[in-house]
């Protein structure tokens, strides 16, 4: 396929790795602990496990799975009220496959599903609309989630349904956005954190420019990268040699989609139609300041939270479940006490088992055969 | 749910809804293209561009220009490496 094949080439991504080990040979601070690296991104973490990508690196050099799964990071509070919305009896809830599986504190939305709740798997928050059009008698409710990549989709899908006087399509809004959540992780007093892989596709939307603050004032290199193999083994090449050379400063290594300044389009849509919360709990983090956005007043009618009242309880992740140390990068995934025994891709008790952007459910598909245990 | 797929525009469906044809990988269906229609890229002149789509939407186009030159760098680090192995005495 164009513009993916050229990316996986087998040669060239031994020499990169290669040189990866070269530089970081020359790192100082490797004699005495690993040189951490975080992908924030999910989409990267599923690169690095579906190619064994970390398994080709010299042992110096550690992949911390950042939180960037925007399935993988809501609390079960907000998958309960989900599920409360979509036992309405006129509701018809049209979510992202993904989100199928994640565990409320009852019920995921498969369960519900099961129990008789009208939910289908669409593919595009336009195919949600779709059903709203198709169904006047109905109320299809959206559940829109994930960061500034999917964000807009979202709110062109809103403005789409505006324009067209839509009025039976609501949206129950949990997207949640990446800077603050770059900042909480920067603030993590528990963190050593040497450099980061910045995420593509959201970058695709923001641009490179906000994440300026990284290097200015935390004085960490970020490389935004794409998603195929020699583009993720690029930005961990360029992160090591800016870590070599004692720079700390945003570069790009995904130029065929990202620019400095990001997607006028999108951004205007985004700023149309959303404010930031206060806060947003995420699952295994807790709560980050401004990390959640929602519908502005003006687009109120289009909000699924103010059209049904929601529980909006918050609930405690399971007890057994250490989710938040695996998204800190304190743990590995196979060190955590349930990994792969009470906690599996068929019955998730996480939300990281959850979704194949999930650092656990990754590990479990393509590296647990490949370590002794 | 993040993933975005490589595509192709090949043909316009809907002008005014900026709806667009894309095929990827063989599949084609209707993608929105309102992110990267603009005064120098009316959505006529779209057909034929490699777009990034995620969730129904083209996010961007892919910059032929940026992918070869990533490709370069990868392809000039390979010859050097193979430059700095000539140079090592040879193993029987």
């Amino acid at each position: 396929m164009k513009y993916v094949d050229e990316f996986r080439d087998h040669d060239k991504a031994k020499v990169l790795i290669r040189e990866i080990a070269a530089v970081a040979a020359g790192i100082e601070i490797a004699a005495e602990r690993p040189i951490q690296v975080m992908e924030v991104c999910g989409g990267h973490t599923h690169t690095i496990f579906r190619y064994g990508l970390a398994e080709l690196l010299p042992k110096t050099i550690e992949f911390v799975h950042g939180p960037g799964c925007p399935v993988c990071v809501l609390p079960m509070g907000r998958i309960d009220d989900c599920v409360a919305i979509a036992e309405r009896p006129e509701v018809i809830l049209a979510t992202f496959g993904d989100a199928l599986r994640v565990p409320g504190s009852k019920k995921s939305l498969l369960q519900a599903s099961a129990d008789g709740a009208d939910i289908r798997t669409v593919y595009s928050p336009m195919d949600a609309l779709a059903l709203a059009r198709a169904n006047p008698d109905r109320q299809v409710v959206f559940f829109g989630l994930g960061f500034e990549t999917t964000m807009p989709s979202t709110a062109l899908t809103v403005l789409a349904a505006e324009a067209e006087g839509i009025d039976n399509f609501t949206v129950f809004c949990n997207h949640i956005t990446i800077i603050p959540t770059m900042k909480a992780i920067l603030e993590s007093p528990d963190l050593q954190i040497d450099g980061f892989i910045g995420p593509g596709h959201v970058s695709i939307i923001i641009g490179t420019d906000p994440y300026g603050f990284i290097a200015e004032q935390y004085k960490r290199p970020l490389v935004v990268s794409g998603f195929e193999p020699l583009d993720v083994l690029q930005a961990l090449w360029m992160v090591l040699l800016q870590i070599r050379d004692g720079r700390a400063e945003i570069e790009n290594q995904y130029g065929r989609l990202v620019g400095h300044a990001g997607n006028k389009v999108a951004l205007s849509a985004i700023e149309r139609v959303y404010q930031p919360r206060d806060f947003f709990e995420w699952r295994g983090l807790g709560s980050i300041d401004q990390s959640g956005v929602r519908f502005r007043e003006a687009y109120a009618r289009f909000d699924a939270e103010r059209r049904y009242t929601v529980p909006a309880v918050s609930i405690a992740d399971p007890a057994a479940c250490q989710c938040g140390e695996v998204l800190k990068g304190l743990l590995k995934p196979r060190q955590c006490r349930i990994f792969g025994t009470a906690c599996t891709p068929e019955t998730p008790i996480g939300a990281l088992m959850v979704s194949s952007e999930g650092a656990c459910a990754a590990y479990y598909r393509y590296a647990r055969k490949a370590e002794p245990s | 749910m993040c993933l975005g797929i490589p595509g192709q525009i090949v043909a316009i469906e809907d002008a005014e809804r900026n709806l667009a044809i894309v095929e990827i990988s063989g599949v084609r269906r209707p993608v929105s293209i309102v992110c990267i229609v603009d005064e120098d890229h009316p959505v006529e002149s779209c057909v034929g561009d490699w777009v990034l789509v995620h969730v129904g939407f083209a996010l961007n186009r892919i910059d032929p220009e940026e992918a070869a030159e990533t490709l370069r760098i990868l392809a000039e680090l390979g010859e050097i490496q193979a430059e700095l192995d000539a140079m090592q005495p040879g193993q029987a």
